[in-house]
């Protein structure tokens, strides 16, 4: 085979950039499903992500395994949810202004704390060779991929799978479109929604240790470009459903990744312009896919935007 | 599990010092249908709230088959195997009707194995005399498939005691007939008991055992239906109140005022169409616009005030093309009265004197004025506070402070004020109690009688019945009658609404 492969180079490029890049997009996805489908809004996971990945990159280095990086990172996200909601359970608290102090919150934290981690070098997160079939070193380079992604897959089926057939999962749903109707069946909506938001947390900050830990792979304060709020709206445009959140996660990685795949075959001008392309794509489709004076089919009935 | 009895004894709630419910001691019998009759605020929900275990009763208790029950919370009430149906569904709008049934079970398995689940609920409808619609989201659904789907829920969940609230309010008079007939069927066989909520005494005569009055929160009367008359009911319920009389026509002269030809527009759920072919309103007429809920009624008065845009067709008013902006409202003189009027004709925080002055508080006596006169506003909402009966502790009262009937009287005087020569109307008298609604119901035929034309869409037939000179029905969007409302009878246009015969 030859090494050169014209064209070709890009779309493979944009493949690997794509499953690379759309990791922290999916768990912060899932994480803004759950706690969404539950009722809640929280816009604070651009901070659980930062901290997330904070957090998963030092104590990594501190015990030398970045699985447990990645479980401490989970922990963190985790204890940001149940703060956002134990705040949001008292009357009067706006889900979104609270989530957005939150945010900056936990950004300020992650740097606080992150400070003296910024030199040191952690272990990376393994990668699963699904290449090995291809002789082809650029097929072989996509095809690396980090064994969160696979977890992430099988969790947005698994999430799928949990909101139709289990019954927490129908109860979640429950309380997320009508308070009255999950007091009415004896659910208790304050826990569930507490407990939606942590575990909405926990996978926000696994997505951050997956920033840190293996791309881009280290820890420093300009690591989160927005994927926190990006996955806030990439929710919406998934209509609340988790495998959509997947096909969406993909879609902006893909975006995300035009301006390096460009790269390798030799386009570099408007470098910075691919660049904005994920961010061009989410205007896009949110104005395509709204329709004016239709009501949003599958919005949980109890979030504060859609009243 | 067999039909099961339900007493309240000297049932008492008082909030504060207002006492809503002074000592109710009733009793339903097992495998019957007992109606509960009462104007609004008479104390019927007060009293089912006590039954259910969302108010814990000042005094007094509840017997189930004779023995005493202590319900902390509605789900003491369902172990017990009492139900209610509400008036605003407990239905989850985005779950499918199975979803619904099984997941308000308390014993609903973690994992739900759907078809051993809908083998189960197939084998537990076979004997019932009604399918609800199990695979739909429940916002999908019309109101008639809720309100089933609702008691099939109680019943899937063994409830042996149901309280109905206004069950046949979102139903045509047939799909009404047959849901209580099916209730009564149940109760017949001995399965259930029922306790009905209502205000009709058309359905209290054909369908109820027994009957309990309350007017003020007292129990003033009850016994077999069988030996009371409605004028009997209707003085027990109403007190020495007048009954209304009939409003007083005169003859009008007859121009065409509001024309609707071909208009088309997109529904609310954007996956049909609302096609208005004809539809005129003449100057001193009312035309009644009949339909069941959610057949296009809020569309048109969407379309009609400018809030949904047409994809074809044109509405005239008075020969000239109306988009409904504020200019040309103001120049044809045309007024509306939403449904929900808190939410859509008024901006709840702002005071009365404020919400009437909507529609002038930007003309000066010579043309557009920059300053607000607030002196000339107070003036005026002074003036109408007393003419339209509004009871607010003052015009500097946030509307929202107001009961339904005063904020519904509060848009109707502002609407109403000054020249008018259309007015459409949605709803008027939705949801307020008799006073209030005899007051809107004079207002309107009073304006009629002036010469303006009124377009009146409401769900409820006995009102359009009583208010409309010409009646038109409305179902999938379309128009499917039009003619004299002297020349068609209510299970006509029963037919016209829901389209089946």
């Amino acid at each position: 085979m030859s090494e050169d492969l014209g064209l070709w180079a890009v779309p493979i490029a944009m493949l690997g950039g794509a499953i690379r890049v759309s990791t922290p997009f999916l768990f912060v996805s899932l994480g803004e499903c759950l706690t969404e489908r539950s009722g809640r809004i929280n816009l604070g996971l651009e901070g659980t992500l930062v901290f997330g990945a904070m957090a998963g990159y030092a104590i990594a280095f501190e015990t030398g395994s970045p699985w447990v990086g990645v479980l401490a990172a989970a922990i963190a996200g985790a204890v940001f949810g149940l703060f956002h909601g134990w705040i949001c359970r008292f009357r009067g608290v706006n889900d979104i202004a609270m989530g957005i102090a939150l945010m900056l919150l936990g950004i300020g934290l992650a740097f606080f704390f992150g400070k003296s981690y910024v030199q040191p070098i952690a272990p990376d997160l393994p990668a699963i060779p699904f290449g090995w079939w291809s002789d082809i070193p650029q097929v072989q380079a996509a095809l690396q991929i980090n064994a969160l992604f696979v977890v992430g897959v099988v969790l947005a089926f698994a999430m799928a799978w949990f909101f139709k057939n289990a019954a927490l999962g129908l109860r979640i749903r429950v309380v997320g479109d009508s308070t009255e109707a999950a007091r009415a069946i004896g659910v208790n909506p304050d826990g569930i929604r507490l407990w939606s938001t942590a575990a909405g947390g926990a996978l926000a900050g696994i997505g951050g240790a997956y920033l840190s830990l293996y791309y881009p792979g280290s820890w420093n304060e300009g690591i989160s470009s927005g994927q926190g709020l990006m996955a806030v709206a990439l929710v919406i445009f998934a209509r609340w459903n988790p495998v959509m959140c997947l096909a969406a996660a993909l879609l902006f990685g893909a975006a995300g990744a035009i301006g390096p795949a460009l790269q390798t075959v030799g386009v570099t001008s408007g470098y910075y312009l691919f660049f904005a392309a994920p961010y061009v794509l989410t205007l896009a489709l949110l104005i395509l896919t709204s329709t004016p004076g239709k009501a949003q089919e599958g919005a949980p009935g109890e979030l504060s935007i859609t009243k | 599990m067999e039909a099961l009895q339900v007493e309240t004894v000297g049932m008492t709630m008082r909030f504060g010092a207002f006492t809503a419910l002074d000592a109710v001691s009733m009793t339903v019998r097992p495998g019957t249908v007992h109606a509960l009759l009462g104007e609004n605020g008479a104390g019927k929900s007060t009293l089912v709230k006590c039954i259910m275990g969302f108010y814990h009763a000042t005094e007094g208790g509840l017997l189930v088959n004779g023995r005493e029950a202590r319900i902390a919370d509605p789900i003491d009430a369902q172990r017990l195997g009492l139900g209610m149906v509400y008036q605003h569904f407990t239905l989850v709008p985005s779950l499918t009707g199975a979803e619904n049934l099984v997941i308000s079970r308390a014993d609903a398995p973690r994992v739900i194995n759907w078809s051993a689940e809908r083998a189960q609920i197939a084998e537990f409808l076979t004997r019932l005399p009604f399918q609800p619609e199990l695979d739909q989201p429940v916002s999908r659904l019309s109101a008639g498939e809720k309100q089933k789907l609702e008691i099939v829920k109680q019943l899937y969940l063994g409830n042996r005691f149901l309280i109905l609230d206004e069950p046949t309010s979102v139903l045509t008079p047939d799909e009404a007939d047959e849901m209580l007939s099916h209730i009564r069927a149940l109760c017949m066989s001995g399965e259930i008991s029922v306790l009905l909520i209502t205000h009709k005494f058309r359905e209290v005569r054909a369908y109820a055992d027994d009957v309990t009055i309350l007017r003020r929160g007292r129990m003033v009367g009850g016994g077999a239906v069988s030996r009371l008359s409605n004028d009997a009911l209707a003085h027990m319920m109403m007190g020495d109140a007048a009954t209304p009389r009939a409003p007083h026509r005169q003859e009008t002269e007859k121009r065409p005022v509001l024309v609707v030809r071909g208009v088309q527009a997109r529904s609310r759920s954007g996956t049909s169409h609302i096609r208005i072919d004809d539809l005129t309103v003449h100057s001193g007429e009312i035309v009644g616009l009949a339909g069941i809920s959610g057949n296009g009624q809020t569309e048109l008065m969407e379309m009609l005030t400018g809030q949904r845009p047409l994809t074809a067709g044109n509405i005239n008013v008075k020969g000239a093309a109306y988009s409904a902006t504020r200019q040309e409202a103001r120049d044809h003189k045309v007024r509306y009265l939403p449904e929900e009027p808190l939410k859509n004709a008024a901006a709840p925080s702002m005071s009365v004197a404020e919400n009437l002055a909507f529609r002038d508080f930007d003309m000066g006596t010579s043309g557009p004025r920059l300053w607000q006169d607030r002196r000339a506003m107070e003036r005026a909402a002074e003036a109408q506070i007393i003419g339209y009966n509004i009871k607010t502790t003052s015009a500097h009262s946030p509307i929202s402070a107001l009961s339904g009937g005063n904020v519904q009287r509060t848009v109707l005087a502002r609407e109403l004020s000054g020249d008018v020569d259309l007015l459409i109307v949605a709803n008027p008298c939705f949801g307020l109690d008799f006073n209030a609604v005899a007051a809107i119901r004079e207002r309107l035929i009073a304006a009629r009688n002036r010469g303006v034309a009124i377009l009146l869409i409401s769900e409820d037939l006995d009102e359009i019945m009583e208010l409309s000179d010409r009646l038109a029905t409305i179902r999938d969007g379309q128009i499917t009658f039009q003619g004299a409302t002297s020349s068609i009878t209510r299970s006509e246009i029963g037919v016209y609404m829901a389209g089946h015969a």
